[in-house]
């Protein structure tokens, strides 16, 4: 496990955090712009000293202000990705991707060998340019492959791609998730962009005004209130891990989730374990079984919760089975003319059209 | 060129060469403290720095002498226990010549030390080097254009400094008699005037050729890292 536990005052903003993270895995830090990420990034990686707090990956103790133990940042192993790269202008790639594995300490175990990055990354022609002749996105690979191949046992990516246009956004994560694949150490990847969360992460670390709000599996952050408070209610959906079963006759996916099967509009192959996130708003709930209606996923549920949403809404936690949970969000009229109390059995109904774009790859465990 | 032409021009570039050599340390060293440190008494000490733009060159001199001189505290102990004497040597003459541009070269290397991104040494030192390594392989070489800006400048107003040389290593042929020394030599002598004419000229060469040639590194440098 990596524990993080830190505290910071600057001015008057103060950070205070405490969570752990699995060994592999991704873990995201997510939060609005000012919230903290970058502060809290700076000090795991030793740039900046805490208050107070510890930092620890595994067996080894990076960070302990009770027992006045702190490890120089230069000493922490702990690659870090900036959200401007930062590549030194005055070397070649090579010289980039060379700086940090000319450094790492004799007798650190080297998991990560040159070739793998090279290939990893697709950096195989980029070697003798200079940074200025770098795309935004060919940057990030680059200081990607320079993190990792100093050989960290902890890597920390700050908003990789905030800097980026949407194609290159769309360009690059692909390489992030075969890294994370890849790699057998810890990840923390900072972000306010939950669909990049979506995509990469199994655990988030919601982070508010320097606090910790929500952190555990993006499953259950999926349905926290705070979490609605940051990405706006048009964002809001439950995120649900399944498997894809098979494609149909009509060459739709058929995912499980639950106790259910959904149908998806989306190629994915058989076996592979997937998240999904269903929108709150593209959930119909039905008293009965309907007929005649377009609609391709009529799931079986039961109403955990109804709770109270912006406007003239609600938001109905219905449970599919198994421990999934979907968020349904209709007006508060159709609520009352259902009879919607918690324990009534209901259809909850879900366009195959409208899951697009909502299917991502998790990772292999 | 006449003999006395010839040493006049050989001296200036040889005192305006070693000036630079004894400044780069030194003023590379002052440009970190005042970017990168706090320190009470750096105000003070910024302004001292900067003395010799404002003062008259005489009293650099002058107090050059006091301190370097065979009787001063530094130039006593230089003397006696190496039997060095800088006062009225050409060595001297690069001293005073130094001190003078000092302030030119600090203020060159300190733009470029506050124009780099400190990030990139943060970045540096996640990847694993300490403060020395950090400060060689990246520090150094992202302000290598504030550094040969600041050098070739020197080098150039070094070529022409009189009030200190001329105070504080007097005006000895082929010793400390620079270019400038040369010309005000010549202007006190009868018939001087055509040989005058002919060093102001060289002065004049020199200076040009040395800001094109300043103008044109730092180009060269800045396209290097992609400015």
């Amino acid at each position: 496990m990596l524990h993080v536990q830190l505290s910071k005052r600057r001015g008057d903003f103060t950070l205070d955090v405490d969570f752990v993270a699995p060994i592999p895995g991704v873990t995201a830090l997510f939060g609005r712009s000012g919230c903290g990420k970058s502060t809290l990034i700076s000090l795991i990686a030793g740039l900046m000293s805490p208050d107070s707090g510890r930092v620890q990956i595994g067996e080894d103790t990076l960070l302990d202000t009770g027992r006045s133990l702190e490890v120089d940042a230069r000493h922490r192993r702990v690659g870090v990705v900036f959200q401007d790269a930062r590549l030194f202008p005055h070397l070649s790639v090579l010289g980039n991707l060379q700086y940090g594995a000319r450094r790492v300490p004799r007798g650190t175990p080297a998991p990560i060998g040159f070739d793998d990055v090279v290939s990893l990354l697709g950096l195989g022609g980029l070697t003798a340019r200079r940074p200025h002749e770098l795309s935004g996105g060919e940057k990030q690979r680059v200081a990607l492959g320079r993190a990792l191949l100093a050989q960290p046992r902890l890597l920390l990516l700050d908003e990789p791609l905030a800097s980026l246009d949407l194609a290159r956004r769309e360009e690059l994560l692909p390489y992030f998730e075969k890294l994370r694949d890849a790699l057998a150490i810890p990840i923390v990847y900072v972000s306010h962009q939950f669909d990049e969360v979506l995509r990469l992460a199994t655990r988030v670390v919601l982070l508010d005004a320097g606090r910790v709000h929500a952190d555990g599996d993006i499953t259950t952050v999926s349905r926290h209130p705070a979490l609605r408070a940051i990405v706006g209610p048009d964002a809001v959906g439950a995120v649900m891990s399944g498997v894809v079963e098979r494609t149909d006759d009509a060459g739709l996916t058929v995912i499980r989730v639950g106790d259910a099967e959904l149908l998806v509009d989306e190629p994915a192959p058989a076996g592979q374990r997937i998240q999904i996130q269903v929108l709150a708003r593209d959930v119909i709930v039905a008293a009965s079984r309907p007929t005649g209606l377009s609609v391709r996923n009529a799931v079986s549920a039961r109403v955990v919760s109804v709770s109270p949403d912006v406007g003239r809404t609600v938001l109905v936690e219905l449970d599919i089975g198994r421990t999934s949970t979907l968020l349904a969000r209709i007006t508060v009229r159709a609520s009352q003319e259902l009879g919607l109390t918690p324990d009534k059995q209901v259809w909850a109904l879900i366009k195959a059209v409208s899951l697009r774009g909502h299917v991502f790859s998790a990772p292999a465990r | 060129m006449s003999p006395a032409e010839t040493d006049a021009l050989a001296l200036s570039l040889s005192v305006a060469a070693r000036s630079v050599i004894f400044n780069l340390p030194v003023a590379i060293l002052v440009a970190w403290l005042l970017t990168r440190t706090r320190f009470a008494g750096r105000t003070v000490f910024d302004a001292f720095v900067h003395l010799p733009l404002v003062l008259p060159p005489v009293v650099v001199g002058y107090l050059l002498l006091l301190v370097f001189g065979v009787r001063g505290p530094v130039g006593g102990w230089l003397y006696d226990s190496f039997g060095i004497q800088l006062a009225f040597t050409s060595t001297g003459a690069a001293l005073a010549t130094a001190v003078m541009s000092f302030p030119l070269v600090v203020r060159s290397i300190r733009l470029s030390l506050e124009t780099l991104d400190p990030g990139l040494e943060d970045a540096a030192r996640t990847l694993g080097a300490g403060p020395v390594d950090r400060f060689f392989s990246i520090t150094l070489p992202l302000i290598a254009p504030g550094i040969l800006a600041g050098a070739v400048t020197a080098f150039a107003a070094g070529l022409g400094e009189f009030g200190a040389v001329i105070t504080f290593a007097s005006n000895i042929p082929g010793e400390t008699r620079t270019l400038p020394l040369a010309l005000y030599t010549a202007l006190q002598t009868p018939d001087g005037d055509s040989l005058a004419a002919r060093l102001a000229l060289i002065s004049f060469s020199l200076g040009l050729a040395g800001l094109l040639v300043a103008e044109f590194l730092a180009r060269r440098l800045r396209r290097r890292l992609g400015r």
